[in-house]
């Protein structure tokens, strides 16, 4: 009960900091992929405007009221990190910020320093690079703090890039930098930047990004997943059956879905987790997967999205897609959102038949290794070039 | 394992920070004020409250202490060049819109190479944004510049102009073009285009001399490395260098063997003479003889873990495996005095046995902070 408590706290704090409507962070409200907009996405979406990017990127855009934050790299080297807030009505850009990484940019030629996605607490951006530097902005682009947390713990980088979008809340910003070598994750205080703790993680590349679950931040490893109180570092418990380093979990209500051995239903309480099931032979791919209403969803390797019961894990059907997807599913509505790395945009009426339908495929002709975000009744996705509104 | 934040005491900063009291010139009297507090941001988030409110003053001056700001980078940490950096662009937005970046001075800063490369850099991309006729004009006299980055723009022309002279049939004048731009070259991508060029048009290229490779080495091997504890081990040649030495090895004794990399990019590879092992660590020494003490770094790439020591000193170690290798992936900065240094390489395979992980190598260089090659005085 008290858990149940905390739960309902933690919701209801997020929910007066941002208005329903924002998509704040890396795959929207409580990083669950399903919007929180009373009005529902249309089934067939076209495009609204699109605005030219600096530079590649795989982090996802976020929207706060009428703006639109992404970010990007750019350079040789991709030394030159881009910050840029877009109109979320026309597209006009509002304002573009630059910095020089100072740390290593090195990544796989797959994926690019600009990969974690930026969040806000409504008041400021906070962008975070795989270069280890760490931005944070008010909304009209003044510089409120920096970090370079590689020069702070100079073996915290991964070669082949790392990934994980931070979560603000409350006034704690989440970063992890997890890697083979200096695996760390922090706790920063919003306003100043400074840190309020330091965690070890362990080492082992980790491109996954935590999810929140009422007052709880989940940080997913190699190891497991992990439930911190985000304001003190305090581990609250403990799954240490394994998990992937890619997909990251799912949440619904008081359940987190864990992609470790296929899928795992985790419940927490104050201080430890009881599994509701396990399924194995739900894997997903890079997609993470999605809870909407009764349903879990999963995009495995070869692109073939699987529904499966939220209360057992049983596998209701299976469709093939056109992927191959790095990017996640969203949800608004009853449907699906999922963009694969051709560009192709493909609206999914889960409902429909026995087997769902692809009510729509829109193809944006650009690689697009990134999530949606779903925000003013429209979609925002980032190709490798530009940045897309369709409604 | 959490830990409450403590401020570290590392000195990666602190000799920035000492460097960031020193007078600033020019500069208005608030103005270095305002910067000096900008300076002092260390690591671990000290000095951003400070910041903070500086900044946002900052903001606000007018487009004409712009040269000033960029003044206020020059021997700055890389976080308090990155605190100036955003100042100076918010600046020169709001000057934009009122034409009035002062384009002039702009140039002035630029063609003073005493400047640092990253403040240099800036206002070269304002110019290029801002008045890009002017950038244009000033771009062939950036060939040589002390800045690596700011070579890349006349390198790229002159490539253009090899190529070009090139389809034409012109051999000489193209062979010419690509030598002038392989002069100043020091980007991997442009060298290699370069190096190319010139090879088609039957001309040698020195890519080793030219990057400043160290090839050869004498190599010792296998130690141990069983769950990855060869990393934290010490072993004989960590405590002395003794060439003519063997020691009980993993299933063999290890012994120093001289070789000698005829890799265009310096590659020192284990699995040459060792043959394909794992679990296993390895050493190279060499000597790099020195005309005069300086300044310098010493650039590696390796996918394997590594220590590299110069004159017995550890300069940095890193226990990653197998996610990439490329061209200067890691700078140490470092020392290099007059005559005799030493150079030991620590480099350490582990268990995987995919096929991408059969690597056990690095390539190493010495250069200064331009990436210019440092090339060893022959004795």
């Amino acid at each position: 009960m008290k858990a149940f408590t905390h739960l309902c706290l933690g919701f209801s704090l997020i929910s007066l900091s941002l208005p329903a409507a924002d998509w704040s962070q890396f795959r929207g409200p409580q990083s669950s992929g399903v919007s929180a907009d009373n009005t529902a996405l249309p089934s067939e979406l076209k495009p609204a405007w699109n605005a030219e990017l600096p530079g590649r990127g795989l982090s996802c855009p976020i929207v706060v009221g009428d703006k639109v934050f992404v970010t990007a790299a750019s350079g040789n080297e991709q030394t030159t990190l881009h910050v840029l807030c877009f109109s979320a009505t026309d597209g006009t850009k509002l304002w573009e910020r630059t910095m020089r990484a100072t740390g290593r940019t090195m990544s796989h030629k797959k994926t690019n320093v600009a990969a974690p996605t930026p969040c806000s607490d409504g008041q400021r951006v906070f962008a975070y690079f795989s270069s280890n530097d760490l931005l944070a902005y008010d909304l009209n682009g003044n510089l409120l703090w920096l970090r370079g947390l590689m020069l702070d713990y100079p073996n915290a980088s991964n070669s082949l890039g790392m990934a994980s979008s931070p979560v603000v809340i409350d006034d704690t910003l989440v970063v992890q930098s997890e890697n083979d070598s200096q695996s760390i994750a922090l706790g920063i205080d919003v306003q100043t930047g400074v840190n309020r703790w330091l965690m070890e993680r362990p080492k082992a590349a980790n491109w996954t990004s935590a999810v929140i679950l009422g007052d709880i931040v989940a940080l997913q490893s190699s190891k497991g997943l992990t439930g911190i109180h985000p304001r003190t570092g305090e581990v609250r418990w403990d799954y240490t059956d394994g998990a992937s380093t890619i997909p990251s979990a799912a949440i619904s209500q008081d359940t987190i879905f864990v992609p470790s051995n296929g899928i795992t239903a985790l419940q927490p309480d104050d201080r430890s987790t009881s599994q509701l099931w396990r399924a194995e032979k739900l894997k997903p791919g890079t997609a993470s997967p999605l809870v909407l209403g009764d349903s879990i969803y999963v995009v495995n390797s070869a692109g073939v999205l699987v529904k499966a019961n939220l209360k057992d894990g049983q596998e209701a059907w299976k469709l093939r897609l056109k992927g191959p997807f790095s990017g996640s599913p969203v949800a608004s509505g009853q449907n699906l959102f999922i963009v694969s790395e051709q560009g192709d945009l493909q609206v999914i009426d889960p409902s429909s038949a026995t087997e769902g339908k692809v009510v729509q495929t829109l193809p944006l002709d650009d690689t697009i290794l990134s999530t949606p975000a779903i925000a003013n009744g429209a979609l925002f996705v980032r190709s490798d070039s530009k940045l897309w509104k369709l409604n | 394992m959490t830990r409450r934040y403590r401020p570290s005491n590392r000195p990666a900063l602190m000799l920035w920070l000492a460097a960031s009291l020193l007078p600033l010139t020019p500069s208005t009297a608030l103005d270095s004020a305002l910067i000096q507090t900008l300076r002092k941001v260390g690591q671990e988030g000290q000095g951003n409250i400070e910041a903070t409110a500086a900044w946002q003053k900052l903001a606000e001056t007018a487009p004409t202490d712009l040269p000033a700001l960029l003044a206020g980078m020059n021997g700055a940490n890389p976080l308090a060049q990155n605190w100036l950096r955003a100042a100076v662009e918010t600046i020169a937005s709001r000057a934009q819109a009122s034409n009035s970046l002062p384009t002039e001075d702009l140039i002035t800063f630029i063609k003073d190479t005493s400047g640092d490369a990253s403040p240099r850099l800036l206002a070269f991309e304002l110019l290029l944004q801002h008045a890009p006729a002017k950038a244009k004009e000033l771009t062939p006299s950036l060939l040589h510049d002390p800045a690596a980055e700011l070579r890349l723009y006349p390198v790229a022309d002159w490539i253009t102009k090899a190529k070009d002279l090139q389809q034409k049939g012109d051999k000489t004048a193209a062979i010419a073009a690509y030598q002038e731009a392989l002069s100043g070259a020091r980007d991997e991508e442009q060298i290699n285009t370069l190096a190319k060029g010139l090879r088609d048009l039957g001309q040698t290229v020195d890519l080793p001399r030219h990057f400043g490779f160290l090839m050869n080495w004498h190599l010792i091997a296998p130690f141990t490395n069983a769950d990855r504890a060869g990393f934290d081990t010490v072993f004989p040649p960590e405590q002395a260098i003794d060439l003519k030495a063997s020691y009980p090895g993993k299933g063999t004794d290890a012994k120093w063997l001289p070789f000698q990399s005829k890799d265009d990019y310096g590659m020192i590879d284990f699995n040459e003479p060792f043959t394909m092992l794992k679990e296993v660590t390895g050493y190279a020494y060499t000597e790099f003889n020195a005309a005069e003490a300086s300044s310098a770094e010493i650039r590696l790439g390796c996918k394997n873990g590594w220590k590299v020591w110069l004159n017995g000193e550890l300069l940095f170690g890193r226990d990653e495996y197998h996610r990439g290798m490329k061209l200067d992936q890691y700078k140490l900065p470092c020392q290099l005095k007059q005559g005799k240094n030493t150079l030991l390489v620590k480099c350490c395979q582990n268990e995987q046995t995919e096929q991408w992980t059969v690597e056990w190598r690095f390539q190493l260089r010495i250069c200064d902070s331009t990436g210019t090659a440092i090339l060893p005085q022959q004795p």
